[in-house]
């Protein structure tokens, strides 16, 4: 066995190359799937406040799905059957264009979407009823009073659970590499079987995956203390 | 497409359910299930030490305890899974199988979430529980053994059931490194048809479904269940026994 070296690893342009793409990969879809988590998980509680039984339904349907199937088992049905669904031509073009990393983008965007959502709804619940009598009686429309007096306060109110998913979902990002986006996880495996200094890939991916986590809990954790109430704590 | 899904199903329902057992390792739903039963019943004893370190008045047994569930809690799954299944079998100095490897990454991994909601459920105990006990004249081991762990942990049930159904979620990926469960299985079948793969992880999919969403109807049941016998018999009753 070789002696510990991690400048063997860190010092090597090749592999120092992989672990660098792997990153920009690992933040791609990161990113991307929280933007699109978070737009339709405030879309589905949009729904399911509308006056309509069936909206209600479909969401409750939709969320139940999503937090009850594996997040692995979510991005395995859209990579491999969904994307079989489409036509030939659709298909090639996946084949082309890095396919995998838009399914994983959709796959985790879409399970996390009903997190988010049951987060800002529970917030949403926690706002006292008095505010939106307020609001209203101060001439405010629906819309107005959602947007200006209500949906503040809910976000403030959900922000811990939403910067608990938000680490989830970084973490999750790791699981992209089951369906072949060449993100950290998987660059890590590649660098391990090349260099045979499995101690020392492993010791910095996760020394990397830990400090990203850590500053997401501490961005996490200003931006609670910025957006509380003077007093409340 | 439903007269594919039903074939595949009626064709390969025994390797969904127990793998190739007997005639191979044990798979399938039962594996998953095992996985998870195992995971979570080994992690529970060592989520309670981690807890009640962390809440320790000692630096010495608070710090360390800190420092594991922030590394565990800041890492991905998959990379603990591939800690595991490099460092144990260089620890042990022989073959470790995946399933037991799975189970290990599984017992570290939720004893450091389940820690989490141990704390929370003891410190969510009204101070008065412990005051009390030590003012009674019980040492405070006596007191965390007798007074606060049975009320907190009893509280706790329906949360240690929802980490149930994580865990359940989590044996997923035993399928990177080859653990023969139920996503292993699925994938199996799937490269036996080659021809069907939207079938096939549909099945998977709606199989995992019904397990996970009949568990957290429970937990929901259990929850209210709970929440009414915290709140004391109903007022009405009390009225009725008191005549």
């Amino acid at each position: 066995m070789k002696g510990f070296d991690l400048l063997a690893i860190l010092l090597n342009p090749g592999f120092s190359a992989m672990l660098l793409h792997g990153i920009v990969m690992t933040f791609v879809v990161a990113i991307g799937s929280w933007l699109l988590a978070m737009s339709l998980g405030i879309l589905l509680l949009a729904l399911r406040l509308l006056p309509a039984r069936i909206a209600e339904a479909a969401v409750a349907a939709y969320i139940s799905y999503h937090r009850n199937v594996p997040t692995l088992v979510q991005l395995m049905l859209w990579y491999f059957g969904i994307s079989s669904l489409f036509p030939a031509a659709m298909q090639e073009w996946f084949g082309e264009h890095n396919g995998e990393v838009l399914f994983a983008i959709i796959g985790l965007g879409l399970c996390q979407a009903a997190y988010f959502s049951e987060d800002l709804r529970s917030g949403l619940r926690s706002v006292a009823p008095g505010q939106e009598e307020a609001a209203r009686a101060l001439g405010h429309s629906y819309l107005g009073t959602m947007r200006f007096v209500l949906m503040p306060q809910a976000f403030r109110n959900a922000m811990p659970a939403l910067v608990n998913h938000t680490v989830s979902l970084f973490k999750n990002s790791s699981l992209a590499m089951a369906i072949g986006v060449a993100e950290l996880t998987h660059a890590v495996k590649e660098v391990e079987s090349e260099s045979f200094r499995t101690f020392e890939t492993y010791l910095i991916a996760t020394v990397l995956y830990l400090v990203c986590s850590l500053l997401l809990m501490a961005a996490g954790a200003a931006l609670s203390r910025g957006t509380a109430l003077a007093g409340a704590r | 497409m439903l007269q594919g899904a039903i074939s595949i199903v009626s064709e390969n329902w025994l390797l969904l359910l127990v793998g190739q057992y007997p005639n191979g390792p044990l798979g399938g739903i039962a594996a998953t299930l095992m996985l998870s039963v195992l995971g979570i019943a080994l992690a529970f004893p060592l989520s309670v030490l981690i807890a009640l370190a962390r809440i320790s008045r000692w630096p010495l047994l608070r710090a360390p305890a800190t420092a594991l569930v922030y590394v565990v809690r800041g890492v991905p799954l998959l990379m603990i899974i591939f800690w595991v299944y490099f460092l144990f079998p260089l620890l042990l100095g022989a073959n470790v199988p995946g399933f037991a490897t799975m189970v290990c990454t599984l017992v570290i991994y939720e004893g450091a979430f389940l820690s989490e909601v141990v704390r929370a459920g003891i410190q969510a105990l009204p101070a008065g529980q412990m005051d009390a006990a030590r003012a009674l004249g019980h040492s405070y081991p006596r007191a965390m053994r007798y007074i606060i762990l049975p009320q907190a942990l009893y509280n706790m049930l329906p949360a240690i059931l929802s980490q149930f159904i994580s865990t359940i979620k989590e044996t997923t990926l035993g399928y990177v490194i080859n653990v023969p469960e139920l996503t292993f299985a699925a994938n199996q079948i799937n490269n036996r048809l080659l021809t069907k793969p939207f079938e096939v992880f549909l099945i998977l999919a709606l199989t995992y479904y019904v397990v996970c969403y009949s568990l957290s109807a429970a937990t929901t049941w259990l929850e209210r269940r709970i929440a009414t016998r915290r709140a004391g018999p109903a007022p009405l009753a009390v009225m009725e026994a008191a005549g």
